[in-house]
């Protein structure tokens, strides 16, 4: 097996793109505010959102320019969610950009796409945010004669701010990908294990809706947006990753304990060492599923094994965070646990690594 | 003046057009390449090269590999290559230069390292093999261990302690040693794999001209971080193909061999494959930063993975192969003049790979490495920083 030698660095014009949204987060998203989001109605926060939109363009950015987005390709998308993984922003990127602007553009819907691109309007992908790449087309909503939807999605990830839902639906003739306008739905958000991305229910009662793909259309729409998805959020899950090791790091730094700050004690600091070699690893594994979604080569291997291989590595820097800050990392008042949780929902998100493993086994020929 | 790489094409072609591989002996082809400035081209001219950019390299041997041409059999030499020289390069004499390098290129003198001490393993700056004055000599006593190729070697680089009344790190220096001189006793040291791969040299009043000292008196410390160095380099440079290296053994044996799958061991099996496939790419993000001229501290921690997914991966390879897993190949005490882990079976390979945390820095020193200079955390207590070699506990 030869393969063109993916570009694993980051470019100028990523590194840009990153320091804009990372001095954004750091006004705006400080982890004292997100802590104190948490509880409120507005778990969201849509004016972050808005001016992410605005300001960075993070809503259209993968989308081609004359669809009204900014035509950068993957590879940016992937940093953005980096970013937002360092900071557990509150705002409604995999579901809106990463996941329902992804199967408009696949389904060629080009009027919502100018709308979610524009960041006039959010999106959501109505799927079970567990659903992973190669699950088969959903069957819990279905068409009726008159073209309306009817059925129940649970866990659908940025729904309860969405304007637009994107819903896989079985009509009489097959699949169909619709967007049904969220006010034509009952969407109830669940008390969500992650704080920081919601997850609701989606209910439709003969809910009017506008057919954008159909057939194996739509089945490949819905495809692409879940492996675009899985293999983004592995960017998300570097960057909780990240995150995780440098607060720990400078947290042991400067926590004293025995006359000795507690960075120094050598069972700690192989600790450290481990998760800074995990961090390597998943930099490189995430990067590596960003450029295969942006040049099309090796995708669904690519987002396999970033998908089996970073999440591990996303959870298990959280957990040591938690455990190596002690008594503070158990805190609420702390942000580690927004972390740990965003890390552990990013698990069972868009397949578990067990799941993707399972896939894995089959596309490079290892046979059960 | 830069070289570009057409100069060097054109030059290796133009080399090969007067020195036909085919019909020249081969070691006199190898000293002309050598005379001719294309061995190593980073070198200086007159040692083999015309301070040519390294990354340049591959565009000369492209050329002599494409002709044909004999090579000087890079893995046999490959501590002369990887460490000796840049060595000899830095700190050595212009005699020494023009004594040691040539030979030591073309192969015709194989090197052999000798750093570490059965009491001096990680913590190398401990050594202990004397070197005393004597006249335009020293005279050299002790013992080195793990010393591979010693058994094949002409010439080793040694570090020895020269002042046992100063702080271990103030007192070394570095020789170029003659390992057919008087003295030197070369034994196999037999591994847990049956096989000798390395040596334990004895050096009794091995007598050393001060020409082949290298550096100067009490600097051995600094002459041997710049081999240490040149010794990660040459570890951390090597990216595989998808499924090469030791993972293809074992997938090639799951394809052939349906009769010793089960669910539980194909999990584990992609998880290997998962682990090698992810170090691949993180290999080749390390080759990208390097070529880019901004090399990252991820060296260490390639090390550390690497060694954990080999021994992972063995272990594993023992275990599906179930009943035969209980044979092994060969115990015979052999010296076998390269690691060969493809050549042997299962149970060598699981053996051999114990070597991989532990060679070349142990895992744990390398995770110090990756706390101290990568994280910043604060470093170990150095109790022994300011206490002369000879009053050091042991």
């Amino acid at each position: 097996m030869s393969q063109a030698q993916p570009d694993l660095l980051y470019s100028d014009v990523e590194e840009d793109l990153r320091a804009s949204v990372r001095d954004l987060l750091k006004a705006k998203a400080a982890p004292e505010a997100l802590l104190a989001r948490v509880e409120t109605a507005e778990g969201y926060d849509l004016k972050l959102w808005r001016t992410l939109a605005d300001e960075v363009g993070v809503a259209g950015l993968a989308v081609p320019e004359e669809l009204g987005g900014h035509g950068a390709s993957a590879r940016e998308v992937a940093v953005v969610a980096e970013e937002l993984g360092r900071s557990v922003a509150p705002v409604p990127f995999l579901g809106s950009v990463v996941l329902a602007t992804t199967a408009l553009v696949r389904a060629s819907a080009g009027g919502f796409v100018r709308r979610l691109a524009s960041g006039s309007a959010i999106g959501a992908l109505a799927v079970p945010l567990s659903t992973a790449p190669g699950a088969g087309f959903p069957s819990s909503v279905t068409v009726s004669a008159s073209g309306t939807l009817s059925g129940r999605v649970g866990t659908v990830a940025d729904a309860s701010v969405a304007d637009l839902l994107v819903v896989p639906a079985a009509g009489p003739d097959g699949p169909g990908l619709y967007v049904v306008e969220a006010s034509a739905a009952t969407v109830t958000e669940l008390v969500s294990f992650d704080l920081t991305r919601r997850v609701a229910d989606v209910v439709l009662s003969n809910a009017p809706a506008v057919l954008v793909a159909s057939g194996s259309d739509a089945a490949s729409a819905l495809e692409e947006a879940l492996l675009f998805g899985a293999g983004i959020l592995t960017s998300e899950q570097t960057g909780i990753a990240e995150w995780a090791l440098t607060e720990t790091v400078s947290y042991l730094k400067g926590r004293y304990q025995f006359g000795r700050p507690v960075g120094g004690f050598q069972s700690l600091k192989h600790r450290l060492a481990n998760l800074y070699t995990d961090l390597v690893l998943a930099r490189a594994t995430a990067r590596n599923a960003a450029d295969a979604l942006a040049t099309g080569a090796d995708v669904p291997i690519a987002v396999a094994v970033a998908q089996a291989r970073v999440s591990p590595i996303a959870v298990h820097a959280s957990e040591e965070a938690i455990q190596l800050h002690g008594g503070i990392g158990m805190t609420w008042e702390h942000p580690a646990h927004l972390y740990l949780k965003r890390a552990k929902a990013d698990e069972l998100a868009l397949g578990t690594p067990g799941k993707h493993r399972a896939r894995l086994a089959d596309l490079v020929n290892l046979p059960a | 003046m830069t070289v570009t790489a057409s100069d060097l094409s054109r030059q290796a072609t133009e080399f090969l057009a007067s020195h036909d591989p085919g019909t020249t002996d081969r070691m006199d082809f190898l000293r002309a390449r050598f005379d001719a400035g294309l061995a190593w081209i980073h070198f200086p001219a007159g040692l083999g090269g015309q301070n040519a950019p390294r990354a340049l390299q591959s565009v000369v041997d492209e050329v002599f590999t494409a002709a044909g041409a004999p090579d000087n059999n890079p893995r046999r030499i490959g501590i002369g290559l990887g460490m000796a020289a840049p060595t000899i390069l830095a700190f050595g004499t212009p005699e020494q230069h023009e004594r040691f390098l040539r030979p030591l290129w073309t192969g015709e003198e194989v090197w052999c390292q000798l750093f570490s001490e059965p009491g001096a393993g990680s913590d190398l700056a401990a050594l202990g093999t004397r070197a005393v004055r004597d006249g335009d000599d020293w005279i050299v006593t002790g013992q080195k261990v793990w010393t591979s190729g010693a058994h094949e070697s002409q010439w080793a680089i040694l570090v020895t302690r020269t002042d046992p009344d100063v702080p271990k790190h103030q007192g070394m220096t570095y020789f170029l040693c003659d390992m057919t001189a008087p003295g030197v006793d070369v034994r196999p040291l037999r591994q847990i794999t049956g096989e000798a791969e390395f040596n334990e040299v004895f050096l009794t009043e091995v007598r050393i001209p001060d020409t082949q000292r290298l550096g100067a008196v009490g600097e051995g410390w600094k002459v041997a971080q710049t081999t240490l160095m040149n010794e990660r380099v040459a570890i951390g440079g090597h990216v595989q193909p998808r499924e090469g290296g030791l993972i293809g053994i074992v997938t090639k044996t799951w394809r052939e061999r349906p009769e010793l799958r089960t669910p539980e061991l194909r999990d584990r099996l992609v998880q290997r494959w998962v682990e090698a496939e992810t170090l691949r790419l993180a290999g080749t993000r390390l080759r990208q930063q390097l070529t880019k001229g901004a090399p990252g501290p991820e060296g260490s921690a390639m090390k550390v993975a690497f060694s954990e997914l080999n021994q992972a991966l063995t272990g594993l390879e023992v275990e599906l192969l179930g009943e035969e897993g209980l044979a092994y190949d060969d115990w015979t005490f052999r010296r076998p003049a390269i690691v060969d882990f493809t050549g042997r079976e299962a149970g060598y390979r699981y053996l051999r790979a114990k070597g991989n945390s532990i060679e070349g820095g142990t895992s744990e020193v390398l995770r110090n490495i990756i706390a101290e200079r990568v994280l910043g955390l604060p470093s170990e207590p150095r109790v022994d920083k300011d206490v002369a070699w000879k009053d050091l506990p042991r």
